[in-house]
């Protein structure tokens, strides 16, 4: 990571630190958006939700590094929205039907798809609004539908509740896309899932690390018990393990390399959230307590832009 | 998606009447004949599918319906004695019950504190007059009970509770804090422990107390699925008559230490659960297309679940042979509370993209989760079955 890199990560650090995100989640969760729309602008100042975007549309041209980066961060502090449709995915997808870009021709409507970039990644780019679609079979429902463009239209229709509340999904009746198997614009979502989850994980460790230190049973912290040290140990092995493989996949974008972040971030994760709850005990169980707001998101982002065994499937069959 | 079916149910529902397979292995288990059948027609015709959660108060009533419905059956609680609702059935008995009862997919026994924890512990410790004040109501889900044995202070170290009885004319008041109470949002009484004295394991009195009383403030409990499945209980002076207290004065450690196995163990997870759930998981699983990614998983999901099966069948053949339940139950506590991760686990790896919507599989993983937190954590469990039954230096 250079120091402009690091800096970024401070500055988006210190934002979401001090905005309270566990209220915003809540509120967002019971249907008032409008903080969580406000941290978005915030977010937006600082440049994340300009980062896929080219410079001739106001964006940032950044590198898959600092997404990543942003992505982790937006991981850590359990930040709601549909971030990686608006941020990864969509301006992606646009991107890469332009004519001059489009690896299949068949896929590049030309006029339609030049008006779309300049209709909306400058807004996407000022951060004045956010984006989301769905993507079966991977993304069957899009997120957020209410507070987000459908750039790719179609129509919101029913919505079904997600295991994560601040997740409002809907079936989108007639999407007008198909995305491909290799799919840049997927594989920056799967990226961009892998580096949340390493975020989320990230986070639930530490909240654990915490609590551990100070919960006493039996006269002494519980993080003095071996069990529970080897719990939070095992955690930390995983992450650390994951990160790397995310950074790699950031600088290759290879596919499989792509296959490989997702499917250790997301297995770190779930370790994350399986251990962390268990050496919290019962106070972790309750949507009170801000772990639950990191473990359900973590749930829910696992089968995420591509599910564990496709990934492993798609790895395999590329080597 | 319907929150309340899992959606692979189909495939999975029994035949009329037991197999040729069952009806040797209920023979030679001891199964009273036709108990089976008979249980499997009445849950067939008359269970309820579908109902609101439980832990809602428009499904509490309708969960204490279907109870009513069970105790007109006499089938609320089999091994209990016919006076109180019973059948004086054997322990088999009441396993092939909870097969068919899972198998069925009736629904969740809104009545299990009472009828799983505390009713063992008063055929152990009551008197009779409290076997027959307190069992037919619980039978009948007339009266649903709440566990109140933890505090904010005390979870694993149970015996630092704080929470006091004070002796008063007739019997004792309550003061202090109760925690994580399992269905105590819409329970009507509850059983716990309660510090009478000083003495950290002596000082301790089990009780049985009304919840609807002045002096009790019930805060219901958001879980991980936005239900208010358990709750906190505040006391400030609540009454407990000395005919509620159980055993003496001063034991309740004891006797809570004698019968927590049957909460780890057979009485509060029998095997049919696991076995249902299995059974379930398959059918999920080849409805979505048999994905070969997952068949060793799906496959050792079942091969646990009828280990836990058949490994309970051994321990109530050790119990009517004269044995007890011992840290043998720390074990079992363990083995199912993994297992049934494991089944939900790879249940969503079925669901694949769509594992991420809120329903019967996504509330199961949840729960799941906290297997291995209530009924004693499984690190303490572990450490019980290193220091007690390897004797490994404590
Ligand atoms: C869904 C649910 C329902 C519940 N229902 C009820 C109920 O109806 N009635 C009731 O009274 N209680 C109930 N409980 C509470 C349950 O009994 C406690 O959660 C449990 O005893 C653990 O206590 P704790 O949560 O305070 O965790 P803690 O005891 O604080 O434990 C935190 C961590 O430290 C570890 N730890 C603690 N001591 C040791 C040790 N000696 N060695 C190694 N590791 C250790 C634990 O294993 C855990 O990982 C319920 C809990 C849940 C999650």
């Amino acid at each position: 990571m250079n120091p402009e890199q690091e800096q970024f990560r401070s500055s988006l650090h210190s934002l979401l630190a001090a905005s309270d995100v566990p209220s915003i989640a809540r509120a967002w969760a019971a249907g008032s958006c409008e903080p969580g729309l406000a941290m978005w602008r915030k977010l937006a100042d600082l440049g994340v939700t300009a980062l896929a975007i080219p410079a001739e549309y106001d964006g940032l041209e950044a590198t898959a590094t600092d997404l990543v980066i942003a992505f982790e961060e937006l991981g850590h502090h359990a930040v709601p929205g549909p971030a990686i449709e608006s941020v990864a995915v969509v301006p992606s997808l646009i991107l890469s039907r332009l004519p001059e870009t489009a690896a299949d021709p068949a896929v590049a409507r030309a006029s339609d798809v030049a008006s779309l970039a300049s209709q909306w990644l400058p807004r996407f780019a000022s951060g004045e609004t956010l984006a989301t679609l769905a993507w079966p079979p991977h993304q069957p429902f899009a997120v957020d539908a209410h507070i987000a463009a459908l750039p790719f239209g179609g129509t919101p229709g029913e919505t079904v509740a997600s295991v994560d509340p601040t997740r409002h999904l809907s079936h989108i009746e007639s999407e007008h896309f198909i995305g491909g198997r290799n799919d840049r614009a997927f594989d920056l979502g799967a990226l961009a899932c892998a580096a949340q989850l390493t975020g989320l994980g990230q986070a639930m460790l530490d909240l654990s690390v915490a609590y551990v230190q100070q919960r006493v049973q039996f006269g002494q912290p519980v993080g003095k018990f071996q069990a529970v040290k080897h719990h939070l140990a095992d955690v930390r092995i995983a992450l650390d393990f994951a990160r790397p493989l995310v950074y790699s996949a950031a600088e290759s974008l290879a596919p499989q390399d792509i296959s490989a972040a997702k499917v250790a971030a997301s297995a770190a994760a779930q370790l994350a959230a399986r251990s962390g709850l268990q050496v919290h005990g019962a106070i972790a169980y309750t949507r009170e307590y801000d772990f639950s707001l990191w473990l359900v998101k973590a749930r829910a982002l696992l089968p995420a832009w591509g599910t564990a065994s496709w990934h492993r499937n798609r790895l395999l069959e590329s080597l | 998606m319907d929150r309340l079916s899992y959606d692979a149910a189909a495939g999975t529902t029994p035949s009329a009447t037991a197999s040729a397979g069952e009806a040797r292995g209920d023979a030679a288990r001891g199964v009273t004949p036709g108990f089976r059948d008979e249980v499997r027609a009445f849950l067939s015709e008359h269970a309820p599918h579908g109902l609101p959660s439980l832990d809602t108060a428009e499904g509490n009533l309708l969960h204490r319906e279907w109870e009513r419905q069970l105790y007109d059956a006499r089938l609320a609680a089999v091994s209990w004695p016919a006076e109180f609702g019973g059948r004086d059935a054997s322990l088999m008995d009441w396993l092939t019950f909870e097969e068919e009862y899972w198998a069925a997919d009736a629904p969740i026994r809104v009545g299990q504190n009472g009828l799983f924890l505390l009713a063992p512990t008063l055929f152990a410790h009551g008197t009779a007059e409290q076997l027959a004040r307190h069992l037919p109501g619980m039978a009948r889900a007339d009266d649903v009970w709440a566990q109140a044995w933890s505090e904010p202070e005390a979870g694993s170290d149970l015996a630092a509770i704080r929470s006091a009885a004070t002796k008063v004319d007739g019997g004792w008041t309550l003061h202090g804090q109760k925690t994580w109470s399992s269905r105590a949002a819409f329970a009507d009484k509850a059983f716990g422990l309660f510090r009478s004295s000083g003495e950290r394991h002596r000082g301790l009195t089990y009780v049985m107390f009304e919840l609807r009383q002045p002096g009790v403030t019930v805060r219901p409990i958001e879980q991980l699925n936005g239900e208010t499945g358990f709750a906190e209980i505040f006391l400030d002076g609540a009454f407990v008559a000395d005919e509620d207290v159980i055993g003496e004065p001063g034991e309740g450690w004891k006797i809570a230490m004698g019968t927590a196995s049957h909460e780890r163990g057979l009485s509060l997870r029998s095997p049919g659960r696991f076995v249902a759930t299995a059974r379930r998981l398959i059918a999920l699983w080849r409805e979505h297309g048999s994905d070969p990614l997952l068949r060793d998983r799906v496959a050792d999901c079942w091969i646990k679940a009828h280990a836990y099966q058949q490994h309970t069948f051994q321990t109530v053949a050790r119990l009517n042979a004269g044995g007890h339940l011992g840290a043998e139950s720390s074990a079992g506590k363990v083995f199912w509370s993994e297992l049934d991760i494991a089944l939900h686990e790879t249940a969503l790896d079925v669901l694949g993209p769509s594992a991420e919507l809120a329903n019967r599989w996504t509330d199961g993983y949840l729960f799941s989760l906290a297997g291995t937190i209530y009924a004693g954590t499984n690190e303490v469990q572990r450490n019980v079955i290193a220091e007690r039954l390897l004797g490994l230096p404590r």
